[in-house]
């Protein structure tokens, strides 16, 4: 007679095959995988338009000249920008025209906006060579060097909030991510002290024939695997696919700002790897959970 | 003959209850037929259940194998059980596995490959009488039937040493002599057979056997000779 190698034979796995304890295992870890890909891609969608609205908004400022008399103040915005090109900070110069500036500002002024009884401040947007933050503090410098009372804003300043809410809610998923990883292991545990309950018998009669704790382990860790990797193909499958239709709807939104929202090609891969990161976590759990109960029997 | 095991002054007990064995010292001859008899509670089980390593002694020496039972580390006990084939006086079928499975576990839990497994089984299931039973689950079998598939699984991987703990207990006269046959041809063959049983009438067809006598937990030898006891005429 020879020695099988590895074992793993349908009859094996038949010793644990009414594991009641254990099969409850398929549903729990298709909910918590579908609850986990669905946080992961929150977090992961999440820190790509963070990271896409860092790119955007670094190195840009937008310089603001107040006058009520719109001849000084169109005099003023020519020196300006005249004085604007003329820096080697500055990449490029773009003045704001009235047609945009009365749509910008439109949602709180109403039709009013474009009117031309309405003091309208000029607005030029500039393009730094750098995002470093010393370049567009000697760039405010030349500029109020030219006109003393103009407004000189960092559009990094007005959507810092914005990135720290997402940096947030990307910190928040991350620690879903982690309480559900700790959860399934709770899970996993009882169910499996549960089936080991339920198979007492069974493991000591194995005991007596002379199987080791790891053989009787493994038999667990099989059964289980077997349950978790069916339940987590199928949760991550079904967030999978939950996360591409919310992706397909939020682009449909067009905004600039959602739309960064969108999953790159290694996001998809990591959601994909979720469900089999779980299972290799139930699966050592299981392990640990049998062999430190195993100990304390003879 | 070398001694397969030796027991010397072992003492047990469950808890802090009275002890179920005390005293206890004897040898067992490598390739003898033994049979353990006494009274219902003399304490037979736990005598039995020291030499399957199911407990181990609050008190004394057990050697098996030639080797000390009692501070085995926990991790060689598998490879010493392997030796010892056991017929549990409750069976101790595995529920949800078919006759056939039961009595493969124990070459399965040796790691022999599934090609090697089908003829003993078919042997062994041949052997007790239970051919076309092989794929009945344990409850559906009568407790004779459970009996003989318990003694298939004891036996089939040709253990060293065979301990049955009441093994005729559920049969009829005739399967209980015949399974007794059956334990001296394995004992022919070099298996070292304990046997515990109160059926007298049994005890006497087997005036070969070497007989232990227990009673309150202690080994009767009034005369010494059950130490390593010489056949006796046994009271019918």
């Amino acid at each position: 007679m020879s020695a099988a190698k590895g074992g793993g034979s349908t009859a094996d796995r038949r010793v644990l095959d009414e594991a009641s304890g254990v099969r409850a295992m398929t549903w729990v870890m298709a909910i918590m995988v579908f609850l986990t890909v669905l946080a992961t891609a929150l977090g992961l969608g999440t820190l790509t338009a963070r990271a896409m609205l860092d790119r955007q908004l670094a190195g840009r400022m937008t310089i603001q000249v107040v006058d009520g008399d719109p001849a000084r103040r169109d005099a003023v915005a020519a020196r300006v920008t005249a004085r604007l090109k003329g820096l080697s900070d500055v990449a490029r110069v773009r003045s704001v025209d009235d047609a945009t500036l009365a749509r910008l500002l439109e949602p709180w002024l109403g039709s009013e906006a474009g009117s031309t009884e309405l003091p309208m401040p000029a607005l030029i947007d500039v393009d730094l060579r750098s995002a470093d933050p010393a370049a567009a503090t000697r760039v405010a410098a030349a500029v109020r060097a030219v006109a003393p009372g103009i407004a000189a804003d960092r559009h990094e300043r007005w959507m810092s909030p914005v990135s720290g809410v997402m940096t947030m809610l990307a910190a928040l998923a991350g620690g879903l991510v982690l309480l559900m990883a700790v959860a399934t292991g709770a899970v996993v545990l009882l169910a499996v002290r549960a089936a080991l309950e339920a198979h007492r018998g069974t493991i000591e009669v194995m005991h007596m024939l002379g199987a080791t704790d790891v053989q009787v382990a493994r038999l667990f860790q099989r059964r289980l695997a077997l349950d978790a990797l069916v339940g987590g193909i199928g949760g991550g499958v079904a967030a999978l696919a939950v996360a591409g239709l919310v992706g397909r709807r939020v682009e449909a939104l067009g905004s600039e700002l959602l739309g960064g929202v969108a999953m790159t090609g290694g996001d998809w891969v990591v959601l994909a790897l979720v469900p089999f990161g779980f299972v290799m976590l139930a699966m050592l759990t299981a392990r640990r959970a049998v062999l430190t109960d195993l100990r304390r029997t003879l | 003959m070398a001694n397969i095991v030796q027991f010397e002054n072992v003492g047990l007990r469950y808890g802090t209850g009275q002890e179920t064995l005390s005293d206890v010292s004897f040898a067992l001859a490598a390739g003898a037929f033994h049979l353990l008899t006494g009274p219902s509670g003399a304490g037979k089980t736990s005598l039995l259940r020291l030499l399957y390593l199911a407990q181990r002694p609050s008190r004394g020496i057990i050697r098996l194998f030639g080797e000390d039972a009692v501070m085995m580390p926990r991790d060689r006990l598998p490879g010493f059980r392997r030796r010892i084939g056991v017929v549990f006086q409750d069976f101790r079928l595995v529920p949800h596995l078919s006759a056939w499975d039961n009595i493969a576990l124990p070459l399965r839990v040796a790691g022999v490959v599934e090609a090697d497994i089908q003829q003993p089984v078919r042997e062994m299931l041949a052997w007790v009488g239970l051919a076309d039973r092989a794929q009945s689950r344990p409850a559906t079998l009568s407790g004779g039937e459970q009996q003989r598939v318990a003694i298939a699984r004891a036996v089939i991987a040709r253990p060293e040493m065979l301990v049955a703990d009441e093994p005729t207990g559920n049969v009829d006269p005739d399967m209980a002599e015949r399974l007794l046959h059956l334990f001296e041809s394995l004992n022919r063959l070099g298996t070292t057979v304990v046997v515990a049983t109160h059926d007298y009438h049994l005890l006497n067809r087997f005036p070969a056997a070497r007989m232990m006598r227990l009673d309150k937990g202690r080994l009767i030898d009034p005369t010494g000779s059950l130490r390593y006891p010489p056949a006796v005429g046994i009271p019918a």
